[in-house]
């Protein structure tokens, strides 16, 4: 079977989104990605320090992977196609047959033996988005929204990728749009977006995720070095600025991106107040980034102040107040719409 | 952040792409910039990269101090541990550790020692040994140097 489908393939900050968005726009739908995070409530934060990988807490500034895709379809009315397949080579098949039908498929993959990814970034992480838009022979083409352009990877490396082992097993999980409804209603899309992450931001009753989730990681940076030592409280920390500046947040651990999505909406929706909360949370996103700094300046041995770590903990302190306070003001104004 | 802030620190980690990031321009409005790197960022991201490689000359040097097999220290250089090498080759754990041990090393069959082989990408002539030197992983896997 030989296909290349003709596929309009868009770099995007985060692989979810971009692979949403590309596929939305394969099926007559454009969407900008903050539009898309926004609507499919990606913005999170979870600090765990109970789970750990490599031996470092675990951090996250967005919700599990797949949630973008699913909420932004459903919140749009659009069908799609979810499964995982438990024999590989079925799963082959299946992907190939839609190939042929002239559909293009999202894969869920881990990076590391993704040949075309930059290699500094091929670690064992399980939950990469790309898309396959093409067969020729034994070679795939791939939409991948890091990459600038369509990627090549054979059957077998892909089938790898597919079903990476370790943490958060991908286990062949493929998807695709079915159906695009007519019209969508863009607002309640919005509204609906924008209500699901000041709910999991401002109310899960839990000291880890959300808000309450900056307070405990702050509660803890500031104990770092003494319980730790010096060297493996930087390793932490480092985890940490990662998370926030990884490939695909856009800057800032994706508040930047959710910036660009208030004022977008604030456009759409012709409400000016949006706008405001908009440059509140762009400022919550310079201070991530004053956060950034001063980390490194940890790394580098050059922090001008005595205690580094209780100063970057009540950074953390500061970002939280003002980030609450942003989300307490983008819940009132969603509310009373 | 401003269009202009954005930080464009080149340590060629995305080696030659550049990622799309998110500020606003002179009128406010957010629009796409790019940008191959920042400084902070690249440096946790190395700050990983090192740990690795350590934990793989660490394990380089415990083979060669005969305290463990080769085993061990390929497992460590294709970034895996021991959830992963269970699930690639079907062993349980303790089965795995006992796999580690020199001794034990030596006495198996050819059949597993090819199933590590395949596991690891490598021939089972060099499964038997581990470089001389130190080796980076990420030049060693995939041919990438690493800008200090």
């Amino acid at each position: 079977m030989n296909n290349i489908i003709d596929f309009q393939h868009k770099m995007a900050a985060h692989c979810e989104n971009g692979v949403t968005g590309n596929l939305l726009r394969f099926h007559g739908i454009e969407l900008s990605e903050p539009l898309i995070f926004g609507i499919g409530s990606g913005l999170f934060f979870f600090y765990m320090p109970l789970i750990k990988m490599n031996g470092i807490p675990v951090s996250s500034f967005r919700p599990l992977p797949g949630v973008i895709f699913k909420r932004v379809t459903k919140r749009l009315g659009i069908e799609v196609n979810v499964r995982r397949y438990k024999n590989k080579i079925r799963a082959a098949e299946e992907a190939d047959k839609l190939i042929e039908q002239n559909i293009p498929v999202g894969m869920v993959v881990g990076v590391y033996d993704l040949t075309y990814f930059p290699p500094a970034y091929r670690f064992r992480f399980n939950a990469h988005n790309i898309i396959a838009v093409g067969k020729e022979n034994d070679t795939y083409y791939i939409s991948d929204p890091i990459m600038e352009k369509i990627e090549q990877i054979n059957s077998k490396d892909l089938l790898k990728t597919r079903y990476a082992k370790g943490t958060y097993k991908p286990k062949g999980k493929m998807y695709y749009i079915k159906h695009v409804p007519e019209t969508y209603d863009i607002n309640s899309a919005i509204v609906k977006g924008i209500k699901h992450t000041c709910r999991e931001m401002l109310n899960i009753p839990f000291s880890y995720a959300g808000l309450s989730g900056i307070k405990t990681l702050a509660k803890h940076v500031k104990k770092w070095p003494n319980k730790l030592g010096e060297q493996k409280a930087k390793l932490y920390l480092g985890q940490v600025v990662r998370m926030q500046e990884e490939i695909g947040t856009g800057g800032a651990g994706f508040r930047f991106l959710y910036a660009a999505f208030l004022q977008e909406s604030s456009q759409i929706m012709n409400k000016p107040q949006l706008n405001e909360i908009s440059e509140q949370m762009t400022e919550v996103g310079d201070l991530w980034r004053e956060f950034g700094v001063e980390a490194g300046r940890i790394f580098k041995n050059r922090y001008p102040k005595s205690n580094p770590y209780e100063n970057i903990a009540e950074l953390l302190l500061k970002i939280k107040d003002k980030e609450e306070k942003t989300f307490i003001n983008l819940n009132k104004f969603i509310k009373n719409i | 952040m401003k269009k202009e802030d954005v930080p464009q620190y080149d340590n060629n980690l995305l080696n030659g792409i550049r990622e799309i990031q998110y500020a606003v321009d002179e009128h406010g409005n957010y629009t796409e910039v790019k940008s191959p790197g920042w400084e902070p960022k690249n440096i946790a991201l190395k700050q990983a990269l090192f740990l690795i490689d350590e934990m793989i000359e660490d394990a380089r040097k415990q083979v060669l101090n005969g305290k463990k097999s080769p085993v061990f220290f390929y497992m460590h250089l294709k970034q895996m541990d021991l959830n992963i090498l269970k699930e690639e080759s079907g062993f349980p754990k303790f089965i795995l550790k006992r796999h580690f041990k020199p001794k034990i090393f030596k006495k198996l069959s050819e059949k597993t020692l090819k199933k590590y082989a395949d596991i690891f990408g490598i021939s089972t002539t060099k499964l038997q040994t581990v470089p001389k030197k130190t080796v980076k992983a990420l030049e060693y896997n995939f041919g990438f140097k690493l800008k200090n």
